[in-house]
């Protein structure tokens, strides 16, 4: 926090009030549901800016804001009766999901754990071993590094048509996308990453007499971690919209991707959304999980010592 | 030792800085040149054992002796076999109408056929599906960037907006946003939105939140002495964004920007899948892979790669040229 942001911090409420008061209650006149949900807005507004000026609880902070966005969609669903073939409220949704639990469990056993999970680990560790592979020809990396960045740029996820012509409608294609798509992200940082090690570190291993194996285990591949876990974050991402655009294209009838599409074909707008809460919760677990190893396995670096 | 010898070696070759440059260019693009070369290569040999079942189907047709003889027997054999016991039929796997795996010439060639041959109006040519893509990803862009940017200054303005929404803007980059956008294009599509409109949503939708989280990091940039410069000038805070704080994000700008405008092609392309949109590079995808030509697949998704190429190429340029001008290139 600096000097410019600490200015003096008046206290703006009283006037506040006065000031949202008025056109609040002529908006009550006019339409007393937009005013009801501009007054839960404000209140929770206020109550946020009150804790975030006075306290450092960002959870809280956070949660309020998800929790209110949630209110006011219900709100809005509630009082102007959207369809719910447009946009059902979340507590509809919550219903639908409890409700249909097993069908959202098969859906992600096949989507995440068999396409999304087997494609990143097959990927990913395609990608690091031929990091190594071409680690030794200077020549060969200076030539994939362009080609690499260049791909991992590209609208991969427009080869999920051919791989799943190929792989056929099951799980595998979906892994087959995946590995495609996770490969050169992980490539890339793999490859700088084994340059990470510095000039000192590598002549001391030498003076050890290290062999390049040796080299490699001990020093360069650790020092490599950093970049491979940014890689492996981005990928852990890519992964799931690879593992779900491809089923777009074709799969079997169970998977989330399926699901999705099938169920807006059907207008059952309240399973899509749950649908997609799995996914997204899916998601943020699988970067959690990922953040949490390269803590674990990154804990000397800088950025891991806060 | 390398060290040493460079020591030495320099002054008595007096290389210009021309010279060097030069040298450096020629050896990463020969180095490039291969690793392209040997792609090509392996795509190459890819295409005999992809395609060797239909291409021994046909000669079969033509009165030709194959082991083994029938199609039947032949369909659970892996291609590689096949291929070494009838390599005199390998030619043929090079130029068929529906290959599994077109050869390279082939997808040159119907690029070439598709934008060159054909008038940008026709419902043929892939440069007309390209600018349909391509003009929802741009107004997304638009829309996503100027959006992502206003968020930002206001997050890095206001404490409580920071502590609000920015956790929830990291926390969505891990959720798979892409699988909401057949319900966007659905639900658009029933309130009578159609065409542009919807696909620019996503793809406005897609780069909003790189841009928002690259823009904050650089509006936060500044050291606090630069801040506490300013602070001693009595700078407004008006002034500290336009004279500090928005040049020094200018490099984080045109990274997320790279990544925002990948994130929108792809946005768009995925829009038109849903609705079998018979318009745009998706629609080209989903045409191609319903009726089995592969050919007109594999130029779609070389005609996406060449847009999103250009593209990031595009912002890498402006990005020198401002960067240069404002002094922050070295």
């Amino acid at each position: 926090m600096s000097f410019a942001e600490t200015t003096v911090r008046v206290d703006k409420r009283v006037p506040w009030l006065a000031v949202l008061g008025v056109p609040l209650a002529i908006i009550a006149f006019w339409d007393w549901r937009l005013a009801a949900i501009l007054a839960v807005w404000l209140g929770a507004w206020a109550v946020n800016v009150q804790l975030a000026n006075r306290s450092n609880q960002r959870l809280l902070v956070a949660a309020i804001f998800g929790i209110t966005i949630l209110v006011l969609w219900e709100m809005v669903v509630q009082l102007y009766e959207v369809p719910l073939v447009i946009l059902p409220p979340p507590s509809e949704i919550a219903v639908k999901f409890a409700a249909s639990t097993d069908i959202l469990w098969r859906d992600f056993v096949q989507t995440f754990v068999k396409g999304a999970l087997s494609g990143y680990i097959i990927g990913c560790s395609a990608a690091v071993l031929m990091a190594i592979a071409v680690d030794r020809s200077p020549f060969l990396q200076a030539g994939l590094l362009p080609v690499g960045n260049f791909m991992a740029a590209l609208p991969i996820i427009g080869t999920a048509p051919i791989l799943v012509m190929w792989f056929g409608f099951g799980w595998q294609s979906k892994a087959a996308v995946v590995v495609v798509m996770v490969f050169f992200p992980v490539l890339v940082n793999a490859v700088q990453g084994l340059h990470a090690a510095d000039k000192m570190q590598r002549d001391l291993m030498h003076t050890y007499a290290a062999s390049y194996w040796q080299g490699l285990f001990k020093l360069r591949l650790p020092a490599a971690m950093p970049f491979i876990f940014n890689g492996l974050k981005i990928a852990s991402t890519l992964a799931l919209i690879g593992a779900i655009v491809a089923e777009f294209f074709g799969s079997p009838t169970v998977g989330m991707g399926f699901r999705i599409s099938v169920s807006v074909g059907q207008l059952q707008l309240d399973m899509v959304w749950a649908s997609i809460t799995v996914a997204a919760v899916a998601g943020s677990a699988f970067y959690g999980a990922v953040a949490y190893t390269e803590k674990r396995v990154t804990f000397w670096h800088p950025s891991q010592r806060g | 030792m390398s060290d040493l010898s460079a020591s030495v070696a320099v002054p008595s070759m007096r290389r210009s800085h021309l010279q060097v440059k030069l040298l450096e260019w020629l050896r990463s693009g020969l180095a490039i040149l291969t690793v392209v070369i040997c792609l090509v290569g392996v795509w190459y040999l890819a295409v005999m054992p992809m395609n060797i079942h239909t291409a021994l189907t046909d000669a079969e047709r033509a009165g030709a002796v194959i082991q083994p003889e029938t199609a039947a027997a032949r369909r659970d054999l892996g291609g590689v076999g096949l291929l070494l016991n009838n390599f005199d039929h390998a030619g043929a796997t090079f130029n068929q109408d529906r290959p599994r795996l077109p050869s390279p010439h082939q997808v040159v060639e119907e690029l070439w056929d598709t934008t060159v041959g054909k008038r940008i109006t026709s419902k043929r040519s892939l440069v007309y599906h390209g600018w349909i893509t391509l003009s929802a990803t741009l107004l997304g862009f638009g829309i996503g960037t100027v959006a992502g940017i206003l968020l930002a200054i206001g997050i890095v303005h206001n404490r409580a907006m920071d502590m609000s929404v920015m956790p929830w803007a990291i926390a969505s980059q891990t959720i798979p946003i892409l699988a909401i956008a057949p319900m966007i294009i659905v639900v658009l599509n029933s309130i009578g939105m159609q065409g542009l409109v919807p696909k620019a949503m996503i793809s406005a939708y897609l780069s909003f939140f790189p841009v928002v989280v690259g823009m904050v990091a650089g509006l936060r940039s500044p050291e606090v002495s630069q801040l506490d410069l300013m602070h001693t000038y009595s700078a407004s805070r008006n002034q500290v964004f336009w004279r500090l704080r928005l040049p020094a994000s200018m490099p984080f700008l045109f990274t997320s920007l790279k990544v925002g405008i990948a994130a929108s092609l792809i946005g768009a392309i995925v829009g038109e899948l849903p609705t079998g949109a018979v318009e745009g590079l998706g629609a080209r995808l989903l045409a191609g892979s319903y009726y089995g030509q592969t050919i007109q697949i594999w130029s779609a998704l070389f005609g996406a790669a060449i847009l999103a190429a250009s593209m990031v190429a595009i912002i890498g340029w402006i990005q020198k040229l401002t960067l240069s001008r404002m002094g922050m290139l070295r």
